[in-house]
């Protein structure tokens, strides 16, 4: 009884704090500096149509690397946890998967797996970009995972493809770093014209290896979490 | 504007109650992902300017005109920050879950004394 008074209490008090906020906010018409420096760079200087991949990849590419880490450690974490037992498998029998499944995810996977390279490799141009076409690889693998019982990754492939796209990011940071002086600078390509797929310099290339390293590391957990019901 | 603002504490309310409420450590979980996806509504709510466009550059929004025309695209950035890590979280969280349930055979959280509170 205590405890649900507690809970109604801090509920209130989070709405009386927030209250203010919602009521009193003040709708913008013009952006701040910062916004509009960064909208005139990446659209004059880096010729990179999304701007959000601009700011993303280029002027807040630390925050990327650091996100590309923290999915990372979430990967190690996860594999950590869940580690397979080799002894027990075998005991739980699966249901194979209904003919609607498998047929459809055989025909889906091809299909699935390019609109995600689609999608990270024209992150510069439409919305989208290296984490969402990773994540859309991952679900493909996913679906193979429902489909197929049997399937398995090949972990050879997966890690090394995490591990040289993770690098090979790291190292055209550095070369943007050694040739331009900061870091993830992308003009050290040429920029060509704005709206083509060959753009923006090296943000296609940046966007395309941290696509893979986001669809390894996302099968990889689901890798890991599929091992863990055996 | 100020309704997807109220929708996303409205979904932060929701998924504080359900973590709060709820014993089945899934449902907890779900009850984080609710709050995730309210900071995000709001975080994208704030960048928005009335009247104005996504921030990507086509036949309307020109290099030229891009600052009178778009919606600024730093929160939108974050908001793309705070996605990955909150998938990367739950993914922690799940598999947290499923070697607790390892170890005691038990979704409902009454049964793991130090996580209560």
């Amino acid at each position: 009884m205590i405890k649900r008074i507690l809970i109604i209490a801090i509920l209130i008090l989070i709405v009386v704090i927030f209250l203010p906020f919602v009521k009193n906010i003040v709708l913008k018409d013009s952006l701040n500096s910062l916004s509009s420096d960064y909208i005139e760079t990446t659209s004059k200087d880096l010729k990179a149509a999304n701007i959000v991949t601009g700011v993303v990849v280029t002027f807040r590419g630390l925050d990327t690397l650091g996100e590309v880490t923290v999915l990372f450690i979430a990967t190690a974490g996860v594999g950590f946890l869940l580690r397979r037992k080799h002894e027990k498998s075998g005991k739980v029998k699966k249901r194979p998967a209904s003919e609607i499944l498998s047929t459809g995810a055989s025909f889906l996977f091809p299909l699935v797996i390019f609109f995600g390279v689609y999608i990270f490799l024209h992150g510069h141009l439409t919305p989208g970009g290296g984490f969402q076409g990773g994540v859309i690889i991952a679900s493909a693998f996913l679906l193979l995972l429902l489909s197929n019982i049997h399937f398995q990754f090949n972990h050879n492939i997966l890690h090394w493809v995490e591990s040289l796209s993770g690098a090979i990011y790291v190292l055209l940071g550095l070369l943007g770093l050694i040739l331009l002086g900061s870091f993830l600078d992308p003009r050290f390509l040429p920029l060509g014209t704005l709206g083509k797929l060959l753009s923006a310099g090296a943000i296609p290339l940046i966007y395309s290896f941290i696509g893979l390293k986001v669809g390894s590391e996302l099968s990889n957990i689901l890798d890991s979490l599929r091992g863990a019901e055996e | 504007m100020r309704y997807t603002l109220i929708l996303g504490f409205v979904l932060f309310i929701i998924g504080l109650w359900g973590m709060l409420t709820r014993k089945n450590l899934f449902k907890i979980v779900i009850g984080f992902s609710i709050i995730d996806t309210g900071i995000h509504l709001i975080i994208v709510t704030i960048g928005y300017l009335k009247g104005k466009t996504a921030p990507i550059l086509d036949k309307m929004v020109t290099p030229g005109n891009a600052v009178q025309k778009v919606v600024d695209p730093i929160p939108s950035a974050l908001v793309l920050t705070a996605i990955v890590i909150g998938l990367a979280v739950t993914a922690l969280m799940l598999s947290y879950i499923v070697r607790l349930y390892k170890h005691k055979r038990s979704l409902s959280i009454e049964d793991y004394r130090e996580l209560k509170w």
